[in-house]
Order: structure tokens, then sequence, then C-alpha cells
């Protein structure tokens, strides 16, 4: 779960303006270790995860954004951005790993390097 | 013993009451110097939006006199600002040579309005929301008929508009997000808001990027947009945020964040010093509501007495101060992970609220139209009470609820009152449900509807209809099944919502899950889609279509595939192509490393696995080349497949080919609610294989036959002939037609086939050859429905160079491995 702020002191990199991201929408960054959509729900709250659906490696940041949930475009399964995992039928069954974001000012910081998952 | 000596910077709301508190406590302890850069007495600055709107004298706002000053023996420096603070000397230096000797300081700046760096900004008639000169600008500018723009539309700035209207001005908020108040409001109450701020003569412009501040003689004559849309104005008030003042304190050597750092006993890096409000960072977190503000005063109170007090920091709420306007958020009024949302809406009052519920406690609510439970909600919310047995009837309020705290749910509607109202839409009480069930012999939830209008609008009520019915009758009562919902956001069905659109003339998303009593926020995957399309039909022109409630295809105007990547199909109208586009889309499968090129059912070339990235460059290309995009991803009419006819065919009796081209130019770029496919066949031989698409034409000597609702699909279907017309002007108006009362009648993902089955053939045949008139109208609207959708979206969006869906945000390097 990552419900709580991440305590470890990540390397934060900046990778954009909140508003670059549209409101029930999502913005990809690609890192050396794969894709990462950044998403961002209708209340403004910001999220990130691996950018592949558990299912079959669907990219996430190309559906659509529903409460804290996000519709993979291939198969309509449906992630919940929090935790990455699938909800409803789909539950249990894998995840997709989640990014720490945060944002301050109105720009975008995602932890980077070894031990965030965006290097 | 001689009195400990007591400075406060600032004789603002919180520098005036850590000194009260200061005083409760200990009176003689200090003697007490305070600084105040505004030449007034300690006024309660949260109702300066009152005195800007007419509703309070400056006087009705004070909150400690001349008197109070005298009565304490406190030396005020009144409209002196402080310039140094001293701490080697202990000494609080302030303009003109004012010294203050100090054994303790409370620091208590306040912040300062933001003013956004924009050209233009230092123009006559720009004014931030701050301390009462900005209120008596705004006043002196005011004159009835005038026009104020407001940029910003939080809290401030909505108060700030409101108060100009109030003065008779017509003004308008500008607002960078598209939610008004998002720190506070979600998409459902922003949309209220709105609404109700138009009936008090305020204006807004959500999701606008002001660009400059426009000046005639050295006063501010507008504000121009970066869409490049101008608002003219008289006065701008720059209400976009407050920034902590702490600069006084950085220049002393104390630890300055956003705002002057305290603990939790509000001391800064100097524990002679303490800081209180606004210009305060505590835990990471500055606050800007009077709230806290207080709380953090008795922990200043208690310090500087020696008493073992402490600010832990702060449960938000607020309330709007806009008359007749209820409004009220507290917490995590947006959800998120874990939590649960108990929505309750009812149209017809305006009336909103959304509870949120997280490991069984209140963790937030947003409410609007109806606010006075707020302050129970903020209290269980501040209490963390666990809720879970007053669950069902929480969203109703106090009231109700703590009558019945304890019931089960059946019992909990049992126990309710007479007088207690089920339906707000309506006005229907409980007891009248009941009378009506006993009395009438009701047995259904229609029958209770039409008796006595209860669940009969919004339907918000209707499980507590059917708990009346179900307790007033037993096992006598069955719960019925109504029309499918369009999805478990709603158990309205797709008829009902299309009919509502229209006969409310609901023109936005929120406005139609407000009157609807949508149960979710903002929908899901299935009912945005759905909803955009309906508004897009029903308000051509006028309806703002949104992005993010579009399947990626039709965002993105191409056909994603399994590994992320799209497929392209340029149009070929009626399938005929050229030298010049052949030679177009080789140069583009060329250019792009385009990996597979294939010809499609339709009779057009699909490029297979374009990288999103590559996108833009691949249409600008075939745009230059004169091809426009297929809609081969969308809702939309998709293609029409035609045979050779009367120009080469031996046997073809019209000019098919022709037809199928004047088809296609008069159908593209119109959204329907499934795709639309086409054919045209020049002889009964039906070479273009048109009797099992969506609508065919076969071409015999004596004219057009016009066939409908084939399929070979999933399902497997001829089409039925719908009619026969002698000339191809009545052939495209027909197909027109039938094209409009589907856009008009389809369900959302409904394929015409399926639509046919559903209101039958001869209804069809009625409306489209059995009435001209009804046909010219349908026609007619068709056009001017195209008269918007025309535009080629490949061009539209080659030629945008904002931030966009296309490339990445950013690109992260890889990280350097660690020694």
């Amino acid at each position: 779960m990552n419900a709580c702020a991440p305590t470890i002191d990540y390397d934060w990199r900046d990778v954009g303006d909140v508003n670059d991201i549209p409101r029930r929408g999502a913005r990809r960054v690609t890192s050396a270790r794969g894709d990462i959509a950044i998403f961002r729900t209708g209340d403004d709250k910001v999220f990130a995860l691996m950018d592949r659906c558990p299912h079959k490696a669907g990219p996430l940041s190309q559906g659509i954004v529903h409460g804290h949930a996000v519709a993979c475009p291939l198969h309509n399964w449906t992630i919940d951005l929090a935790t990455g995992e699938p909800t409803g039928a789909d539950a249990g069954k894998g995840c997709a790993p989640t990014v720490p974001v945060r944002i301050e000012d109105g720009r975008v910081l995602l932890a980077h390097g070894p031990d965030g998952h965006g290097g | 013993m001689a009195r400990e000596k007591l400075v406060v910077v600032g004789n603002g709301m919180a520098g005036c009451r850590a000194v009260q508190e200061v005083l409760k406590r200990e009176p003689d302890r200090y003697d007490i110097t305070i600084f105040g850069a505004e030449p007034r007495v300690n006024y309660d600055r949260i109702m300066l939006s009152p005195v800007l709107a007419g509703e309070k004298s400056f006087d009705d706002i004070v909150i400690n006199d001349a008197g109070w000053y005298r009565r304490h023996g406190i030396t005020f420096h009144s409209g002196v600002a402080v310039t140094e603070i001293d701490r080697d000397a202990r000494v609080v230096r302030g303009a003109g040579g004012v010294e203050a000797p100090y054994d303790r300081v409370i620091l208590a700046m306040g912040s300062d309005p933001i003013r956004l760096p924009l050209p233009g900004v230092d123009l006559a008639g720009v004014v931030t929301f701050r301390d009462l000169d900005d209120v008596e600008a705004m006043i002196a500018a005011a004159k009835p008929g005038a026009r104020a723009v407001v940029i910003g539309g939080g809290l401030l700035g909505i108060e700030a508009a409101y108060g100009l209207a109030r003065r008779g001005m017509a003004a308008t908020v500008v607002h960078l997000m598209d939610v008004l108040m998002e720190r506070q409001l979600d998409a459902s109450a922003s949309f209220l808001l709105a609404r109700a701020l138009v009936d008090r003569g305020v204006e807004t412009v959500l999701g606008a990027n002001s660009q400059e501040i426009l000046g005639e003689n050295g006063r501010v004559s507008g504000l121009l947009l970066k869409d490049g849309r101008t608002l003219p104005c008289d006065i701008l008030v720059m209400a976009v945020g407050i920034r902590p003042n702490a600069a006084l304190a950085r220049a002393a050597g104390l630890e300055v964040n956003r705002g002057v750092v305290v603990d939790d006993a509000m001391r800064t890096s100097d524990p002679l010093i303490l800081a209180v409000g606004e210009c305060a960072e505590h835990r990471g977190q500055c606050y800007g509501l009077v709230a806290p503000i207080w709380e953090m005063c008795q922990a200043v109170g208690d310090t500087l007495t020696d008493r073992d007090g402490a600010y832990r920091g702060s449960a938000l709420s607020t309330r709007l101060k806009v008359s007749g306007v209820d409004v009220f958020s507290a917490g995590k009024f947006g959800g998120g992970e874990g939590c649960e949302d108990i929505v309750f809406r009812d149209a017809a009052r305006g009336v909103y609220k959304r509870v949120v519920i997280e490991d069984g406690k209140v963790a937030g609510a947003v409410l609007f139209g109806e606010a006075a439970d707020g302050a129970w909600y903020f209290d269980l919310m501040r209490k963390g009470e666990d809720v879970t047995d007053i669950r069902e009837t929480l969203i109703f309020g106090q009231t109700i609820t703590e009558g019945l705290r304890g019931l089960d749910p059946n019992a909990a509607v049992a126990a309710m009152p007479d007088e207690a109202e089920i339906c707000g839409c309506n006005g229907v009480s409980k007891g009248t449900i009941s009378a009506a069930i006993l009395e009438k012999g009701l047995a259904s939830l229609d029958a209770v509807r039409g008796a006595t209008k209860a669940s009969a609008s919004c339907g918000s009520c209707t499980l507590l209809v059917e708990k009346l019915l179900s307790l007033n009758l037993g096992a006598g009562f069955q719960a019925e099944t109504g029309p499918k919902p369009v999805c478990k956001c709603t158990h309205h069905g797709h008829a009902h919502v299309r009919s509502q659109i229209l006969a409310e003339s609901l023109k936005s998303i929120p406005a139609v899950m407000q009157a609807l009593a949508w149960t979710t926020p903002d929908g899901c995957s299935s009912c945005r889609p759905a909803l955009n399309y309906y508004l897009l039909c029903a308000w051509p022109g006028d309806y703002r279509d949104d992005a993010q409630s579009r399947f990626v295809n039709e965002r993105v105007h191409a056909n994603i595939q399994k590994d992320g990547t799209y497929s392209v199909v340029p149009r070929m109208w009626g399938g005929l192509t050229s030298a010049a586009e052949l030679r177009a889309i080789a140069d583009v499968v060329d250019k792009f490393a385009i990996p597979t090129v294939k010809c499609t059912g339709g009779q057009r070339i699909d490029l297979l696995g374009v990288k999103k990235e590559d996108l833009p460059a691949v249409w600008r290309d075939l745009n230059a080349a004169g091809m426009v995009s297929g809609h081969a991803y969308g809702k939309a009419l998709r293609t029409v497949k035609t045979c050779v006819g009367t120009d080469w065919c031996r046997f073809g009796t019209q000019d098919s080919t022709g037809l199928g081209v004047k088809i296609e130019k008069a159908l593209w770029g119109s959204w329907t609610p499934a795709k639309v496919k086409l054919g045209v066949s020049g002889c009964p031989r039906n070479c273009a294989e048109a009797t099992c698409k969506d609508i065919g034409v076969i071409c015999v000597d004596s004219g057009y036959e016009i066939h409908i609702g084939g399929a070979a699909g999933l399902h497997i279907k001829g089409t039925e002939v719908l009619g026969k017309v002698a000339t191809e002007a009545e052939t495209l108006e027909i197909i027109a037609a039938i094209t409009q009362l589907y856009r008009e009648e389809g369900w959302y993902l409904e394929r015409i086939w399926k639509w046919m089955e559903r209101v039958g053939l001869e209804r069809i045949r009625a409306a489209i050859m059995d009435d001209p008139e009804g046909r010219a109208a349908l026609y007619r609207r068709f056009l001017h429905a195209q008269s918007f959708s025309q535009i080629d979206p490949w061009a539209e969006r080659a030629a945008d160079s904002g931030p966009n869906d296309f490339t990445p945000m950013a690109v992260l390097p890889a990280p350097v491995p660690a020694e």
C-alpha cells in the first residue's frame, strides 16, 4: 500500500507543470525502466504508476480517468490509481507498480533513482 | 519586579488575538508594544467581503477599538512598519526611528497577496484584495454599469466578484482551473456554484490563462486571455493567492521556508521569538483561514505564560460568504484511496452533498445549497467518531440521523417521523407516501410516482420509497427492474438521460450528473463517453467537447493496438485514390518505418504500428498530400464502400462511385452513437456488399433502393429495404436524415441494426419516407450539426504545438549507479 507519503529521501525530479496534465487525464514520462504514467484526477490529486496494465501491458496513461481509477484502453480493466491494483472482478490479479510522486508549487516531482521506480 | 517586554509585529487578527490570549492568562505579566503597518485599529479582515458588498460597514468589523489598547496599557505604533529585528541588541526597529526593546517577540506579519507578473500589472485600477485600502479602491471604481474582472476563482476571488456585483458592476471571474475553489470544492459543487453566481451577476470563465492586462491612458481597460479573448473591464482584481510575509524574519536570520518555521509551541528558531498566523509555517503547513489561527494563538498564550500547550495542526473547514449561497467544505472532500462516497443530489433545489467515509469515519465533506449540517459533519470528522451504524441516514443530516441511531436500515426508515421529507424535488413527506400506498392500494414504484410524484423527478429517493413500499406491503412488494441503467453510476436508462438533457437544457457533464443524481462524483469510463456524445448531439456548436471523456482512439485520432502503437487510416473518398496519394503514403511508410501496410474491408489503406509521438508528423505529411483523417477509430462515419458503377462496369445502372463519394463528403466528421459504415452498389449484383452495411444503396435502372440495418460483425444480418427513390438528391437527403434520426435516438454503442430492432423498421420508415416535412427537418438539423463537425482533426492536431498527448512530459535519464 502506498497510502502514506513516502518517508525515504528520494531523489525527486521535476518533470513538468501540473497544469500540463489535463484534469481527468494523464501524461507519460519516459525513463530507462519504462514509461511512467502520471495521472491527475477530477479533484486534482496526482498519482504515478508504471505505464503497464497488469493484464496485457496496455498503456494506462491512455485510459479514461474516473474517480481515483483509470480504465485501461485495451480491455477496460479498472486500475486503482493509489495502489496500482485492478479493482472489481479483476481484483487480485497483479498490479502496476506505483511511483512516488508529489506536487510542490505547481510542479510535478517524481521519485527517481535506486529507491524510486523511476530510474 | 519590572514587567517583561513583549513586542508584537503586526496589528492584524493573529497579532491582537495572540495578545488577548496572553492577557487572558496573565494580564499583568508583560509591557506590550504593537506595531501595525496599516494605520487602523484591529479589525476583522475576514469580514472585508461583506464590507465590499455593502452588507457591513468598517465600524461593524472592528474587533478592538482604541479603548482596548488604552485599557491594557498597550503602546500602539499605528502606521509604523517594522524595518529590523536586532536579535543581538534585542530591539525591534520601525520606520521613522521608532525602537522597542524586547524580552519576547510575536511575529504576526500575515501575508501578502500575490501579484501575477503580467504585462500591465502596474496600471491604475489593478488591485489586490487584502486590506481596507483595496476595498476602498474597489468601491470607488464600482459605478453601476462598470465592469470588473477578477483573476482567481478561489474563495477570495469569488467573494470579491460577488461584492462588486452587489455594487452594481458586471463582474467576471477568470480562473485557471476548470473547477472554482478547487481546494475546497469538487466539480459538481463548482458547477452549482458557477450557476448560483450567474444569478447574482457574476460570470465565470474557467480554464482561462491570463496573458496581458490592457490599458488606456495608464488605466486598466481589459484583460487579454491566451486564447485570444479580451474581457473589457474598468477594474481588475487579482485574487490568486497569498504569500506568507516572512522577509523580516529572514533578514533577522530566523529559519524561514515558505513561512517562518515554528514548533508546536509556536517558537521560531530563536526561542525568544514566536510567530503566529499566516506568516507562520507549522509542520510544513501555512494556513490562510481563521480557525487554525485562533488555535495557534492559544498555543502562543500558553508558551508566553510558561504553560504547557501545543498546537498540533488544524483540520480545515471552509464556508463561502456569498449571501444565499450555502457552501461548506472540510477535510478530504475529494475522497481517495480506501474512501467511500455518499452522494446526495436534489436537482430541483440545487442541493449537492458529498460525505466521504474512510475506515468507518467521516473523512471529509462538501455541501452545496444546504450546508446547515456542515458543522455536524466537521465535528464527527474531528472527533473521529465511528459512523458505521448511522451510514444509511448520515447524508440526511443530524436531525434525522440522531433520532434513528442504533436501528437497522429498514427500522430506521420505519422510525422516521411522518412529516420527514422523502422526496426533496416534489416536497413529498413519508406520511403522504405511506397513506397513498395504504389507501389507494399502490403496489409499485411507478404507482407511487403517479399518485404522489415522490421519486418522479431526480430519483435519488427511489431506495427510500421502495423501503416504504416493502414496509407497508411486506412480502407483497417486489422491487421492479426498470430500464437498464447507463452504468453503475446511475439508475437512469439511456432514453431518460437523453430526454432530460433536452427537457432541462442540460449542457455539461456535471449538469447532467447533478440533475439526474449521479451517485459518483465524476462518472466512469462507461457513462462519460456516452454523456459526452449525447451533449454533443443535443447542442451542436454550443457544447464544448470533453476530450477526457472520450476513449483514447477518439482523443488521438488513431486506433490503439495491442502493443500501445497506433494505426492510421487516411480517408479515401468512396474508396478512390490516386498515384499522388499512394506516393505520399509510401513516403510516410518509409520515413517513419511503419511496419505494416494493409487494405481494410472498407476500401482504405491502414498503416499499422505507428508510434504515438510520430502521429502528428505522420498526419502533417498526409495532410500535405491532401488527405484527411479517415475516422477509422471513432463512433462516427467510417467508410462508404463503392463499386465502379456506370463509369466502367458493363452491368452498372448508376454512378455508384460518384454517389458514394458524395455521401461520404456529406457525412464525414459526424459523431454517431456507434460506428456507421455504408456501401453503394451500382447494380443488384451488389459488389460493394451494401446489404450488410448500416446503411446501403443498391442502384437499379429506375433509381436507388435504400437499405438499412445490416451487420457483418459479431452478428450477421442482411439489411431491410427502407424504400426506393428516383434521384441522387433524394437519396442523399434520406441518408442524412436517417443518420440524424439515429444520432438523436440511438443509445451510445448501439449500432443501427440494434436501434432498428428496438424502435422498429416501421417507425423509422414513417419518420423518413412517409413524413417529408419531418425528414426535411431532420436533414436541416444534420446539416447544422455538420457545420460544426467537418473539421479535419488531423490538421487541427498537427498545427497545435502546445502541451499535448503525443510527446512525453519529460524524459528521465538513467540514474548514475552508486559507487
